[in-house]
């Protein structure tokens, strides 16, 4: 496991319904390209988030490939329609298999 | 005379945003809506012949760069203040004990430690650093190993202790036993280095709001650090900025941790007195 990786997302409480509210998530995580050589000369291994995701009461709102070329501490801003109360769930997926998830909820005021 | 008409437009169109981002502007810096800094104040008494206004070097910056500050979450900084967070309770050392058996909580032991620091330290009978002292710590307190001056630990650290007193205003003492050490600052502050032949006033006293190169020269205050630099993406100290400039005068530098560093911070910290703390700063 890619040491040091926590995700942190910011959610509004509550919401409106049908309201379009900012979501913002960030998750701690080197993005080591695979294109950077170590003081010997050996190509560092490639090691990335290379996919993340947000559902909303199971039901997809954004599923994104990450590339190497993102930088470290990948940012990922996006705005999302909220029709009821629920759970935002949040998925990254490192290049060595581990997945990270955190969820939020959301209720209608 | 169309083309002229068009290029005259064009070249307003990009001179006016340069302009706006070189001078130090008028905006207000309200952290998580919350906590209103004080990033503009008259000079403090020792600095009032110079300099009339001290400014943060948050006035300095673009807009884009600006709003990252004002939120805890869009702060990229904060990551590290979450680490240090764990760094915190973490036992370390022969001692068995983290920085909480001591200190207990943070957010209450650590308010206003940051605004008095460096300071002088009576048992050691010399100015201490923030630095000098969590290294003591380590080391006496908790039977740890020192952590590299300025790396990357130190840094994070040194980000959750001054995050605690944000918005309180910089207050060092400069008299006192702390005086010599002091006015040997003021004289490494004002004394030319290096091939290119500046000091530190050369750019942060005569020339602040202008360019070098492509970059806007700030005051140099020194109350936003630990800083996060968005050109390599982590967390730099005084001392590490210091020898970053010192380095662009082509000068040999002096170390993070050396006597000179640390008189020199003493020293800029005081012509910064009375800004808020803003650490972990944003800046480019």
């Amino acid at each position: 496991m890619a040491s040091g990786v926590k995700p942190r997302v910011k959610v509004p409480k509550t919401a409106a319904a049908g309201e379009a509210i900012t979501i913002k998530t960030l998750i701690s995580h080197k993005m080591e390209s695979g294109q950077r050589k170590d003081k010997e000369g050996n190509v560092i291994p490639r090691s990335i988030i290379n996919r993340f995701t947000c559902e909303f009461n199971g039901e997809s709102v954004i599923d994104v490939t990450l590339e190497p070329a993102i930088s470290t501490n990948p940012y990922i801003e996006f705005d999302a329609t909220v029709p009821e109360a629920g759970e935002f769930k949040f998925t990254w997926y490192d290049d060595d298999g581990d997945v990270y998830d955190t969820a939020k909820k959301v209720a209608i005021g | 005379m169309k083309f002229k008409a068009m290029t005259a437009i064009a070249a307003l169109v990009i001179s006016a945003p340069f302009m706006a981002s070189a001078e130090a502007d008028d905006d207000e810096l309200i952290v998580n809506d919350e906590i209103t800094m004080v990033t503009k104040t008259a000079a403090p008494a020792h600095l009032a012949d110079d300099v009339d206004e001290i400014i943060s070097g948050w006035h300095f910056r673009s807009d884009e760069t600006q709003i990252m500050q004002a939120d805890d979450f869009d702060n990229p900084g904060m990551i590290f203040v979450e680490q240090a967070m764990d760094d915190w309770n973490t036992v370390m050392g022969s001692k068995d004990k983290s920085c909480a058996s001591c200190h207990g909580d943070v957010e209450e032991s650590m308010v206003g430690v940051r605004t008095v620091y460096p300071k002088w330290n009576d048992a050691k009978e010399t100015v201490y650093t923030m630095e000098m002292q969590i290294n003591d710590c380590l080391t006496d307190g908790m039977g740890a190993e020192a952590w590299k001056k300025s790396g990357s630990k130190m840094a994070r650290m040194e980000a959750l202790i001054s995050v605690q007193s944000r918005g309180m205003p910089m207050n060092v003492a400069i008299d006192g036993p702390a005086e010599a050490t002091w006015e040997e600052g003021k004289e490494l502050y004002y004394t030319r280095t290096g091939q290119l032949d500046l000091s530190c006033a050369s750019c942060h006293e005569e020339n602040y709001g202008n360019r070098i190169r492509s970059d806007h020269l700030s005051q140099g205050q020194t109350n936003g650090f630990p800083v996060y630099r968005l050109k390599n993406a982590k967390l730099t100290t005084a001392h590490g900025r210091f020898k970053g400039c010192v380095r662009d005068t082509r000068a040999e530098t002096y170390n993070p941790g050396s006597p000179e560093f640390i008189a020199l911070e003493l020293y800029v910290a005081s012509r910064g007195n009375g800004l808020s703390v803003e650490a972990p700063s944003v800046r480019n």
